[in-house]
């Protein structure tokens, strides 16, 4: 063999190890956070846990001396509520930028926007929260003459803010992924530019919207820090958009700091981890199999 | 006395950009007629077709000059734009089955044009396939997606879905070329009994096929309009132009 063909051997072979070196340390990493946050929830969940007050009390008194409650029901509503009405709000105004921005505009409009969307979503997340704290709070109070501006409705509004960027960034390029030769043909029969959006771009674009919608969801759950200054951190199960709530992720932030560690409090703040978990994986694995249904069809 | 022509073109030139696609082009169609247009690659067969069903609109750097009338009526100023695409049936060279069943890409043009009512929609759809030789291939999983056939039922496909909307006038941009030699014979002998119904623009490269159908043939070569004559007269050993000469008879590729 020649010298030439050796080095190319062992070049191919050194990348090969590199890139193989680095996919096996992101699952040993994956599997290390796991194995880290089911160690400190495991030694209280399998320690005569009570499920049952876990799931559907909304007593969340995780340090009173005499009796300690961790009832996370109003902390899943919490998350629930918010995320929700971000997703109402985010995903028609996400989906509907990204047509404009792929269907409608002009390639320099267009180039503006898309830096503007990226400045958007590189916004960190305190900043958002502030945004929430002084300029939504005192907004709310004045249109709705609400005693305070910091609920469900001003972590929706921020949070549907923060998820819109990912949305309109990921649904502009499902929709520019798709061939010109349908929007050609889609045309030729007649379709005006409603019509072609409707019944031509939508269906062929379909599994990466519900990507760019799911991920915007994804990012709603596990957002933390805006969260915790917008909705009021009042555990409470809402009644109306102007309640305001705490979520499961605000809990996790605010507490873990003053628990002791290995604490009961400590560990069960890392079951609510557990649970984040499982709800971004039930989440996910939605996704996957409307994706699946959505091919199979 | 000769009828009014159904398609009358006058000094089409198409630029894109600074580079011309079309010069100056020329010649009417009569009803019921059908034209092959032959020319070798990039000689703008189908910048010509995109200019009548004016899709070539949406084409940022295109700009279009000429008049273009169909039934005497100039497309190009037309205000209603849909509607002369609804006139037009549109068969492109490689199958765009779009992303949906084959019922609905049958049914899409009729749904647009605000046929709802089922009867009517199935009877059109399965009239449709059965034009595209396709029917019999597919009546059984209608409501699979189009983009699961082969190459050449997808392109059959497409031709019953130009035909959906009964046009006037229908584009055919070489669709042979991923279809099988017996299944274009068959929609060869649609297109014969179509001719009643409609003119046919027929872009093509298979000599034999212009031969077949065509009354008149139009060879174009860089973007002009060399000569169009008798199909006989063009592929014989005497036309008009020595260029369309030295194409029919492979003197230059
Ligand atoms: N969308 C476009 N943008 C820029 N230039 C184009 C575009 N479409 C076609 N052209 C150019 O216009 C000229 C004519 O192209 P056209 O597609 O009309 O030729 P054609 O005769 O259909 O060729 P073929 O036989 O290869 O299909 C070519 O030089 C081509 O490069
Ligand atoms: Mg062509």
């Amino acid at each position: 063999m020649t010298k030439r063909g050796h080095r190319e051997i062992i070049v191919e072979w050194l990348i090969e190890s590199v890139i193989r070196l680095c996919g096996i340390s992101a699952i040993l990493f994956v599997f290390g956070i796991f194995f880290f946050v089911f160690r400190e929830g495991g030694a209280v969940l399998f320690k005569d846990f009570k499920f049952g007050e876990f799931f559907f009390s909304t007593a969340w008194y995780p340090s009173s001396p005499s009796h300690v409650r961790y009832g996370t029901l109003a902390l899943l509503a919490g998350t629930f509520s918010v995320t929700v009405l971000a997703m109402v709000i985010a995903i028609p105004f996400g989906i509907g930028a990204a047509i404009f921005v792929s269907e409608f505009c002009g390639p320099k409009l267009k180039e503006t926007l898309k830096i503007v969307i990226e400045l958007l979503a590189a916004i960190p997340s305190v900043v958002w929260g502030f945004i929430g704290l002084t300029v939504l709070n005192p907004l709310i109070i004045r249109l709705f003459d609400a005693p305070i501006g910091l609920n469900v409705l001003n972590g929706g509004i921020i949070l549907a803010l923060m998820s819109v960027p990912i949305i309109v960034s990921i649904g502009e390029d499902a929709l520019k992924a798709v061939p010109d030769s349908y929007r050609e043909a889609g045309l030729a029969l007649g379709a005006t530019r409603w019509q072609l959006i409707y019944r031509v771009l939508l269906p062929a674009a379909k599994n990466g919207l519900l990507a760019a919608g799911l991920l915007g969801v994804a990012r709603a759950v596990g957002e933390t820090m805006a969260v915790l200054m917008a909705t009021g951190h009042a555990i409470n199960i809402p009644t109306s958009l102007l309640d305001p709530v705490r979520t499961l992720t605000a809990t996790i932030a605010a507490e873990l700091g003053e628990a002791p560690v290995h604490s009961d409090h400590y560990r069960v703040l890392f079951v609510i981890g557990i649970l984040l978990f499982l709800i971004t994986t039930v989440v996910n694995l939605t996704a996957d199999l409307i994706v699946r249904g959505v091919r199979k069809k | 006395m000769i009828p009014a022509p159904h398609i009358e073109i006058e000094g089409l030139t198409v630029h894109y950009g600074a580079k011309p696609a079309l010069r100056g082009v020329s010649f009417t169609v009569q009803r019921n007629e059908i034209l092959a247009i032959i020319g070798p690659a990039q000689s703008g067969k189908t910048t010509l077709l995109r200019c009548l069903n004016r899709t070539l609109d949406h084409e940022r750097h295109a700009r279009v000059t000429g008049v273009i009338k169909v039934d005497n009526e100039d497309i190009r100023r037309t205000n209603n734009v849909y509607d002369l695409r609804r006139r037009i049936g549109m068969v492109a060279p490689l199958p765009v089955g779009l992303p949906l069943t084959i019922y609905d890409n049958v049914a899409f043009a009729p749904r647009m044009a605000g046929i709802t009512d089922r009867a009517e929609l199935e009877q059109r759809v399965e009239r449709c396939l059965r034009q595209a030789a396709l029917w019999d291939e597919v009546k059984d999983r209608l409501h699979t997606l189009g983009t699961k056939l082969s190459g050449g039922q997808q392109q059959r496909l497409t031709i019953a879905r130009a035909l959906s909307h009964d046009p006037e006038i229908l584009c055919l941009d070489e669709f042979s070329i991923a279809i099988d030699p017996v299944t274009t014979m068959r929609i060869e002998d649609v297109l014969k009994e179509l001719r009643a119904r409609m003119t046919i623009l027929l872009v093509t490269n298979l000599v034999q096929q212009a031969r077949r159908l065509a009354d008149r043939t139009a060879f174009l070569f860089n973007g002009e309009l060399v000569e169009l004559d008798a199909t006989e007269k063009i592929f014989s050993e005497t036309p008009r132009d020595r260029r369309t000469y030295d194409y029919t008879h492979g003197v230059f590729g």
